[in-house]
């Protein structure tokens, strides 16, 4: 289905997208309210929480330039030695910028 | 113990406003990206207006940009929302990983919490709670300051967004990949995570290559969640 972007078609996609994006937000804390939190749903939940973020950043490394490998590896290695988040991104992202000046 | 674990989900002005200023340094380079997409916004012909009221509305800086891609003059409306969704997905898994200590707040507090629900924030929010420290500040705070900042810096992109020539030469792409990884390392070491999170690399990687676009966020939180599940914590409850 294609919506004309003149008038008001544009509000209504940019509506279409918000909600479905809010059913996002929404959603899993909706569908967990029917799941009772047992010891196994805690540690299930547990798990996914970082595998979220890792799943995220694998294609990024994977994909990315030597520039963003680059910034990666400092941040965990930073991380790693100083356990600050701060210090850790800003090396990173130091680390991809002076890589691409290159 | 039990009396810690009760103020974990406390929330009030002075937690939200302590998550507001955590997420700040964050929030300042989700200014950056808000101006790459104000400016790429302007590029792909929608008018100022309609960008502002998408970077509100929306908050989701990947669905936008990807929106964007398929924006001209006639949108296929299907294939954006399944888009949109998929990119959207992990907020999903967001919602369920916090339940545990949503659960504890109204309904109406809990989904409202919920509106400005991000990577970063989200993250900032999960692992105080694994650290036995309220998280809902950092959740409604933090959210607050990185959706305000994302506004402000689309708005800043629709109208002067020369401004920054190339964010890639900066480095600034990396920020919030850099985050998310701080947060991974931050969180807990041991055998059993660096299995989970092996298993989660491994079958993201091949979702994103076999299967359909957008899945491989979803494919490898629940693979790794899956291996958490067949091996279990000892259990230090009881």
């Amino acid at each position: 289905m294609n919506i004309d972007t003149a008038g008001l078609g544009t509000l209504g996609v940019i509506l279409a997208m918000a909600l479905v994006t809010l059913a996002t937000r929404w959603g899993g804390v909706f569908v967990m309210s029917f799941v009772p939190i047992s010891y196994r749903v805690k540690q299930f939940i547990n798990a996914m929480s970082g595998s979220v973020l890792v799943a995220i950043l694998a294609p990024m490394a994977l994909n990315g330039d030597n520039g963003a490998r680059l910034a990666l590896l400092t941040t965990a290695i930073t991380m790693l030695v100083v356990k600050k988040p701060l210090p850790a991104i800003a090396a990173g992202v130091l680390a991809a910028a002076m890589f691409r000046q290159l | 113990m039990s009396g810690v674990k009760t103020e974990l989900h406390q929330l009030n002005t002075r937690l939200v406003w302590q998550g507001f200023k955590q997420l700040v340094p964050i929030a300042v380079f989700v200014i950056a990206f808000g101006i790459a997409f104000g400016l790429a916004a302007t590029q792909a012909e929608l008018s100022g207006s309609m960008i502002v009221v998408m970077s509100t509305l929306v908050f989701a800086g990947a669905s936008q940009f990807a929106a964007l891609e398929l924006w001209g003059p006639q949108v296929p409306l299907f294939t954006l929302l399944i888009t949109v969704f998929a990119i959207n997905a992990r907020h999903l898994l967001m919602g369920a990983t916090l339940y545990p200590w949503l659960h504890h707040l109204s309904p109406a507090k809990r989904y409202s919490v919920m509106l400005v629900a991000s990577d970063a924030n989200w993250a900032m929010s999960i692992q105080a709670f694994s650290r036995g420290q309220p998280g809902f500040g950092l959740l409604l705070g933090g959210g607050l300051a990185l959706w305000s900042f994302w506004v402000f810096g689309t708005w800043l992109g629709i109208y002067f967004g020369g401004a920054i020539q190339d964010p890639m030469s900066l480095g600034l792409d990396m920020v919030m990949g850099c985050f998310l990884l701080a947060m991974v390392v931050g969180g807990e070491k041991n055998l059993r995570m660096l299995l989970i999170w092996t298993i989660a690399a491994a079958s993201s990687l091949m979702a994103y290559r076999y299967l359909p676009d957008n899945s491989h966020v979803l494919v490898g939180a629940l693979a790794g969640g899956v291996v958490g599940l067949f091996w279990m914590e000892q259990s230090h409850e009881h």
